[in-house]
């Protein structure tokens, strides 16, 4: 079946870097370049929709409402969503289904980070021992690279990819991100610079693992009717999928010890990963052959492999051969993060999945100056984080 | 001064010296297994019993993946030296519980010395001290034959 479309009127982002200042000044600056991009103003804004941070205390628990008050209270709806990695995601989820409920007309969401320097530890103090991801440090020392580092291995024992096939992803998002102004990382570099940087969990290097970035995404979103007053021909949201794994899920997510065991039920047909981007295509009632552009979760540069084939745009095992084609590079067939993806971004955990649809907005409006997908008309965004969240996004001309 | 030798987290492994073993449990209803142990309600989304037994889960399996953390890792973590030594970390795949299961690998088995398919088996071993413990966990390392 498919959706309704709610329409992206505008889009905005504060840089991505490692800034130091509070989370709130990102995201006030992100959603004054999306309401000016959508020449809507802020006392029209009905729903305020945030994605949550919970390495800023207690703001950053209620981010929606601390960045709507620094915005200046208007008395608009308010919401605080989380889901990982996908938070940013659950706020689209959240303004979305209130437009097409018909509650309200226009929306704004907005995530942003202020991030720790170095790995991600678990968040709050004191000893937790019946809290997985603070025993996950404690007991096995693993570290989210650590999971990124067991899925690549795996792919090169299945598939045969070499690092070099891992490096030559990260060569590839570096050259989009040097055009991209919003980009933390703005150097390229090569094949060989990226082998000879640091191992830290082996097969993967330092420049092959995301850093941990500040920086502030916004939306405004609206319904069709309202957008039709605004602007003449608005991009849309065909499809936003946050689908959970299916029991038993065997592939080890963060921050587990084990997999579920498959010893007495049937694994599901379709993988967690696999399921994310079909719910989406199956919501837009698109496929993959119709998309021109992705954006996806590179949290490593093996996982941009894996995700060519978890949103169809390969088989499983055709990654590496995608890649090596140049068909995913900008000026081939199909780019995948002409943003420059998180290898050229960071992640800034509530802003990440709403950076993702910002740069599907600007490639299908035609607006992605040095990085451009000539002709795009349709795009899908993928990503996946702790504790079984993962979210997907189609985006249409 | 002796430590005394504690496990890092209650009733998650045997105490076994010679053959340890992780324990799991076994829902009595659908007889799925789970690590860690669940003792509240059932996860298979077509069960809801709350009753479960525990069991030993098997001491061999073969190296699913692997990789090392040749930095660090940040607290909770406890490094056992000083220099802090890089690890290797493998998730084995246990046959009749159809399941992988996380764990370091011992010291002196590196990255290079490991190959996926490989036989593993499960040993106790420090994984840090203070001034009147040493904290024990579990870890994989190849099989001896």
């Amino acid at each position: 079946m498919a959706a309704g479309e709610v329409a992206i009127l505008g889009v905005g982002m504060h840089p991505w870097g490692k800034w130091g200042r509070n989370f709130v000044e990102y995201g006030v600056a992100a959603a004054r370049a999306a309401l000016a991009d959508a020449g809507v103003a802020w006392q029209d804004v009905q729903l305020v929709a945030g994605g949550e941070t919970i390495r800023n205390g207690y703001p950053g628990y209620v981010a929606g409402a601390s960045i709507a008050q620094a915005l200046g209270w208007n008395g608009a709806q308010i919401g605080t969503s989380y889901g990982a990695c996908a938070s940013g995601s659950q706020a689209i989820v959240l303004a979305r289904a209130q437009i097409l409920a018909g509650l309200c007309d226009v929306a704004l969401v907005v995530g942003a980070d202020t991030t720790p320097k170095g790995f991600f530890a678990p968040a709050g103090s004191g000893d937790r021992t019946k809290d997985p991801d603070w025993l996950r440090f404690r007991l096995l020392g693993a570290t989210n690279p650590v999971y990124f580092g067991l899925y690549a291995r795996r792919r090169m024992d299945l598939y045969g990819d070499s690092e070099e096939d891992f490096a030559k992803v990260k060569v590839k998002n570096s050259r989009a991100g040097a055009a991209n102004p919003n980009a933390r990382y703005r150097q390229t570099y090569t094949v060989e610079e990226v082998l000879a940087s640091p191992m830290v969990s082996d097969p993967l290097r330092l420049l092959q693992i995301c850093a941990t970035s500040d920086g502030g995404a916004a939306l405004v979103l609206s319904s069709l009717a309202f957008a039709r007053r605004h602007t003449t021909k608005p991009v849309t949201i065909a499809a936003v999928s946050t689908v959970t794994p299916r029991f038993p899920q065997t592939v080890i997510e963060m921050p587990n010890f084990a997999t579920d065991s498959a010893a007495t039920l049937r694994v599901p047909d379709v993988g967690f990963r696999d399921s994310i981007a079909k719910a989406a295509y199956e919501q837009a009632g698109l496929g993959p052959e119709d998309m021109d552009v992705a954006e996806v979760y590179d949290l490593s540069s093996a996982l941009e492999l894996d995700w060519y084939e978890n949103i169809g745009f390969t088989k499983p095992g055709e990654a590496a051969r995608l890649l090596r084609s140049g068909a995913t590079a900008l000026g081939g067939k199909r780019p995948v993060n002409p943003s420059g993806g998180l290898g050229a971004f960071g992640e800034a955990i509530p802003a990440q999945a709403i950076a993702q649809v910002c740069e599907l907005t600007w490639q299908l409006r035609g607006q992605a100056t040095g990085r451009q997908v000539a002709g795009a008309r349709a795009g899908i965004t993928a990503n996946q984080g702790l504790f079984g969240h993962g979210s997907s996004v189609i985006v249409k001309a | 001064m002796v430590r005394q030798r504690i496990p890092a987290v209650e009733g998650w492994f045997t105490l076994d010296a010679a053959r340890p073993a992780l324990l799991g449990t076994r829902c009595k209803a659908c007889g799925t297994i789970f690590f860690p142990r669940e003792e509240s309600f059932c996860r298979n989304p077509a069960c809801s019993s709350t009753e479960f037994e525990e069991l030993e889960l098997s001491r061999r399996g073969r190296l699913w993946s692997y990789t090392n953390n040749a930095y660090p890792p940040p607290a909770p973590y406890v490094s056992p030296s000083d220099p802090y030594e890089p690890f290797a970390i493998a998730a084995v795949e246990l046959e009749r519980e159809k399941m992988v299961v996380l764990g370091q690998v011992v010291a002196g088995v590196s990255v290079e010395d490991l190959e996926v398919g490989m036989e593993m088996e499960l040993v106790l071993d420090r994984l840090s001290e203070d001034e009147s413990h040493e904290y024990v966990v579990w870890k994989w390392r190849p099989a001896e034959a």
